[in-house]
């Protein structure tokens, strides 16, 4: 395979200690404090969180193969999405790129030896653990069928399955990420090399640290709704229930005060890692550096602004969803500057079509239907013909999974090198992008027009009308499902088969590119220096394939 | 930060810091930071309180009465003395005098036990007269229900207070064991201070809870 040119072969890996090897055994791994090691933690989690919410999927969509309600009836069926959405949202797609690929880069690509505070990068891995135990308690136990949402009264007082154990799952997750928050945005304000101005940082650190800011701001919110909810179903006592003179609404609001804000805590380091590819695998400096940085921010206090969006149809006042519908086209502003800026990167670069490459085009594209389908939606008068169908569900899974997952993997398959110190096999990974990207298309895209044609969401049953695009998207669910697959086998395959990787592979820039691959515990041999800005690309440099 | 090596050789710096001016930063800034956090988490409470109170001014002012505004306010003279023995105590790690800020440490921690003390007791006050919800609570006769609302919010925000003042006290036992074995002084004082910082925090939101619960019903 020719994925990089190489003046010096690698050294053999065994040869050199590194992180990896510096310790052997399983307590060298639970009472690590090395960011590194506690990036592959979160890693080895958050897969086993992704394949336990994927189940719950294939769950459902072999029911949606029919009409009738065949393999499972309404009530099993309230809980598989109820548990999909907790599972894959709480345990997957929040912590997925900060707390892998930002524990293991932050510190590595401002120069510095570890994040702020090591020991309580640990702890938050513990206290995610402990979160993801209850959660996987409570679905062991008969799960929860609530809606991910909690919406009250029924998750206060009707329903009967277990809400509290799941609440409190998903309480003590929240501190992690709180943890993990505060930790990198300490990191990069105190800890940066000597010469790496705010200006010279790389993007995936300025959307990391939008993303804490989100992380820490809005985390605490949803901490003690759920405390409140729990209160109010364990001591029938509630400021969310009408019979007290309470309002559910109120709760509508304080859950969606910080769960809107949490869909950006799962975009916008995806929109970091794709600045890094798209920059590194066409070979130019990133268009408009300050307003792809700014745009982060923006979308972080705009993100805090639209919450009401999610509530056009409850009792919310006419007025108070014209301003929310207004604010949510405003988030559309600094999206598209990334977007465009992407685009603007790549016109006269050198591009090559490495995996990582492919990821960003996969997530430039669903990224933006995503996002545009988020127009209709926060237009009030289509929203409120479309509210609560698959249309809906079609557009946030072509952000979360169509952009967000794709960054995810992405970013996995590019700093793979620097992770693993091995290659990954080039063949087999463009094949499984493009199986990914046919299979989530198929699986999504029906969903729109299912949505559009009226079909509600979360319903074990539909008229058989709708069986065709059904059937279509059960398809494509399955394909998606073998390309997720495939490389969960050739990347665990290639950490001890793959060809040892040079330090820089790609010939990026950036200084996790200067340090050995994989690292020594410390970062770096010496502590470096920065003295350029960021993505300093020269079109001179010999092509990579 | 006179003379870094002095600290470095009590093993004051960690191994991933370059100098203790950056850790000093570090700790500061991470502190301030757990605290934003912190005003997020009791915004949500201040926020349930603010719509019920304006939806529902005269019931809450009512419920307010049921409140002893005197112990309230010796209370929060109580909390405030120690926000003063706190600020004094960093002061005196600051000039390495040991024998007063372990003094000064204690003391706080006493004022924070008497706070904690005096809040048992309306507490218990509160159960002897049936007002506590989800335990015992008998609506007086005419009352609304959104009267029990009042004191869920009395009860959850006291006691979230509470709960922080209670780590507090557990914090300050730490820094001051370790102040007695001379941990701290003019080139070390960090964790005296960032612990301060969490002092002051929480007084900072009785000062807030105080009127918002005890004072409302002597205006309307």
């Amino acid at each position: 395979m020719s994925t990089a040119v190489t003046e010096t072969p690698a050294p053999p890996l065994e040869s050199r200690e590194h992180y990896l090897n510096v310790h052997y055994g399983v307590k060298s791994w639970l009472l690590t404090t090395d960011h590194k090691r506690i990036a592959l933690l979160y890693l080895v989690t958050i897969t086993l969180f992704f394949f336990v919410g994927g189940a719950f999927a294939v769950l459902m969509r072999l029911e949606l193969m029919t009409p009738r309600g065949d393999l499972v009836q309404a009530e099993t069926y309230n809980k598989l999405f109820t548990m999909h959405g907790l599972i894959m949202v709480f345990f997957f797609l929040i912590p997925s790129i900060p707390a892998v690929l930002g524990n293991f880069l932050v510190p590595m690509m401002i120069g510095a030896r570890d994040l702020a505070f090591p020991k309580l990068n640990l702890l938050s891995w513990y206290i995610f653990v402990a979160g993801g135990t209850l959660a996987l308690v409570s679905a062991i136990s008969g799960g929860v069928d609530t809606g991910w949402t909690f919406y009250t009264p029924y998750s206060s007082t009707y329903s009967n399955t277990h809400v509290i154990v799941m609440g409190l799952g998903v309480f003590i997750a929240g501190f992690s990420s709180i943890l993990t928050g505060l930790n990198f945005i300490v990191t990069i304000h105190t800890m940066r090399a000597p010469g790496l101005t705010w200006f010279r940082l790389p993007l995936f650190i300025w959307s990391t640290y939008a993303t804490s800011l989100i992380i820490i701001l809005g985390t605490p919110v949803l901490a003690i709704t759920i405390v409140l909810l729990a209160l109010e179903r364990l001591l029938r006592v509630g400021i969310f229930d009408p019979a007290l003179g309470g309002d559910p609404i109120l709760f509508q609001h304080m859950f969606w005060f910080y769960s809107h804000p949490a869909v950006y805590i799962m975009i916008l380091p995806g929109m970091g890692v794709i600045s890094e590819l798209v920059t590194a695998f066409s070979r130019k400096r990133v268009f408009g550096y300050s307003f792809v940085a700014f745009a982060s921010l923006a979308i972080a206090v705009l993100g805090f602004l639209v919450w009401g969006h999610h509530m056009f149809v409850s009792s919310q006042s006419v007025y108070a969803g014209l301003v929310f519908s207004v604010l949510s086209f405003m988030v559309a502003i600094p999206s598209a500057v990334k977007v465009f800026n992407w685009t603007a990167t790549l016109y006269r670069g050198s591009i090559s079509y490495q995996t990582p490459m492919l990821y960003a085009f996969g997530f430039i594209g669903l990224f933006t239907l995503g996002g545009l389908t988020g127009l209709f939606l926060a237009s009030l008068a289509i929203d409120v013909h479309v509210t609560d169908t698959y249309f809906v569900v079609a557009h946030f899974h072509y952000i979360m999974v169509g952009g967000m997952v794709m960054a995810y993997l992405g970013g996995i398959h590019y700093w793979w090198p620097k992770i693993s110190g091995r290659m990954y096999p080039e063949v087999w990974a463009r094949f499984s992008a493009l199986v990914i990207f046919a299979g989530f298309n198929l699986t999504f895209f029906p969903q729109f027009i299912l949505g559009y044609l009226g079909m509600p969401r979360r319903y074990w049953a539909y008229p058989e009308e709708f069986q065709v695009l059904n059937v279509m998207s059960t398809a494509g669910a399955s394909i998606l499902g073998l390309g997720y697959l495939i490389p969960m086998i050739y990347l665990v395959w290639s950490m001890r088969y793959g060809r040892p990787a040079p330090d820089n592979p790609w010939r990026a820039t950036g200084l996790e590119w200067t340090t050995p691959s994989p690292p020594p515990t410390e970062n770096f041999d010496a502590p470096p220096i920065v003295t350029e800005e960021a993505y300093t690309y020269s079109k001179e440099e010999p092509e990579l394939v | 930060m006179s003379d870094p090596r002095v600290s470095e050789a009590r093993g004051a710096l960690a191994h991933h810091f370059d100098d203790l001016e950056q850790q000093h930063d570090a700790a500061t800034l991470g502190m301030w930071v757990f605290l934003v956090t912190e005003i997020m988490f009791f915004g949500g409470l201040f926020l349930g309180y603010t719509v019920y109170r304006w939806k529902y001014p005269h019931i809450f002012a009512d419920a307010s009465r049921h409140l002893d505004t005197t112990i309230g306010a010796v209370n929060t003279a109580v909390l405030l003395a120690s926000s003063l023995t706190m600020a004094l105590a960093v002061h005196a790690a600051q000039t390495s005098r040991r024998r007063a800020l372990v003094g000064l440490l204690l003391a706080t921690m006493l004022l924070g036990s008497v706070f904690l003390g005096v809040k048992a007791y309306e507490y218990r006050d509160k159960y002897v007269h049936h007002l506590v919800p989800g335990v015992d609570f008998v609506y007086e006769p005419g009352a609304r229900p959104q009267l029990q609302i009042f004191f869920l919010f009395y009860f959850f925000m006291t006691g979230m207070h509470a709960l922080h003042m209670v780590i507090g006290i557990g914090l300050l036992g730490v820094i001051a064991a370790l102040a007695w074995r001379g941990r701290y002084g003019a080139d070390y004082y960090n964790p005296v201070e960032v612990t301060g910082l969490y002092w002051h925090f929480v007084d900072i939101v009785w000062i807030f809870l105080f009127p918002l619960l005890y004072l409302i019903g002597a205006h309307l």
